[in-house]
């Protein structure tokens, strides 16, 4: 097995910023997070225009992989939104 | 340079883009912490809380500017790194609740009802994320490895026998995911026992992640950062234990997975579309 620390922060020093992987990021900031009720972007918790951000990054990144098989995870299956437990959605009041 | 004691209430233009609230800030981390646009970030203060704000132009920000610029995945990629770098620096420095990518006020008047209206929740969240840190770990499948070497022997003779490989061979793939799939499930359970709070993000698209082999365990977990190395320990531990999952441990993050209304208890998973 191998575990890769790939810290987002590096704890011995912490002026050394790491890029962290984007979909990595993507998984916490645009399917979790406290969404307040912005008075403009309440519709970034609306999970189509998610969705389509996305789809447009799938396509991106596709072009420079292998398409996915239909194993498991499913070709279909779209990371990100996290519809089961995205705790903020409901309401879009935050 | 704007102040950073003082906010401008000009309205109108620019709105504010906020990144997350806190109990206290060091207005000397603020004064040196480029925010979206590259000018430093503020603090807007309410409700005993102060919520760190970037001015942001609404040409760009805007609800209709971003229903375009979201689609854009250069633009995409450089707000999440950008607000990223923000919170992981308050984060740092002390508890924060993470806002979502792009939540986006008027001014610095409605930041502050916000911070009003939500003040309980977000003080109970403040408490609950002091001292502690998210950890990521993934686990991705290794398809070669058999986790035990449980069938050979069985009632019948050779022809039953050959029937059993043979229904072996053809149901290796589906396997593999179940033994993946228990694998991630077991990880999880003994994660969640070692963590404050946990839960599962949906698996990560191979397409995103670059990875050679689909992701059966996407999990996130709060740990007190007394607890850390012991959980990175566990996380050896464990991929010893499942060589059918290669894990791959990433952390600390802020809190992102951990704000959400209604917090998915310890160890109670919600099961992804695997």
């Amino acid at each position: 097995m191998v575990t890769t620390s790939l810290a987002p922060n590096s704890a011995d020093d912490p002026l050394a910023y790491r890029p962290v992987a984007l979909v990595d990021l993507l998984d916490r900031v645009l399917a979790t997070g406290v969404v307040v009720s912005g008075d403009i972007t309440l519709s970034i918790a609306d999970v189509d225009l998610v969705r389509i951000s996305l789809r447009a990054l799938i396509a991106s990144v596709g072009a420079l992989a292998p398409p996915e098989p239909p194993a498991a995870g499913g070709a279909a299956a779209v990371p990100g939104p996290d519809a089961p437990s995205a705790g903020a959605l409901p309401g879009g009041d935050w | 340079m704007r102040s950073t004691v003082e906010p401008p209430t000009d309205a109108g233009d620019t709105g504010r883009w906020l990144h997350g609230v806190l109990r206290e800030a060091d207005l000397g981390l603020l004064s040196g912490l480029p925010g979206m646009t590259g000018e430093p970030v503020r603090p807007v203060r309410a409700a005993g809380l102060v919520a760190v704000v970037s001015a942001v132009p609404l040409t760009e920000y805007g609800e209709e500017a971003l229903h375009r610029n979201l689609e854009d995945l250069a633009w995409l990629e450089r707000v999440a790194r950008a607000h990223h770098r923000v919170v992981d620096a308050l984060a740092r420095a002390g508890a924060v609740v993470p806002a979502r990518l792009a939540t986006v006020h008027h001014d610095d008047g409605r930041v502050a009802a916000s911070l009003t209206e939500r003040r309980a929740e977000l003080a109970a969240l403040l408490d609950r994320l002091t001292g502690r840190g998210e950890w990521g770990v993934k686990g991705y499948v290794v398809p070669g490895a058999v986790p035990q070497a449980e069938e050979t022997a069985g009632p019948g003779g050779a022809g039953a026998a050959y029937l059993r490989r043979r229904r072996a061979q053809l149901t290796a793939r589906e396997d593999v995911q179940r033994n993946a799939a228990a694998a991630a499930a077991a990880v999880h359970e003994a994660l969640s026992r070692h963590a404050v709070a946990a839960r599962r993000h949906a698996p990560q698209d191979r397409r995103l992640s670059g990875a050679p082999t689909a992701m059966a365990l996407n999990g996130a977990y709060l740990v007190d950062a007394t607890a850390a190395a012991g959980f990175a320990g566990l996380v050896e531990t464990l991929g010893a234990r499942h060589p059918e999952l290669r894990l791959e441990l990433t952390g600390p993050w802020p809190p992102y997975s951990f704000v959400a209304e209604r917090p998915a208890e310890p160890a109670r998973v919600r099961e992804p579309a695997w």
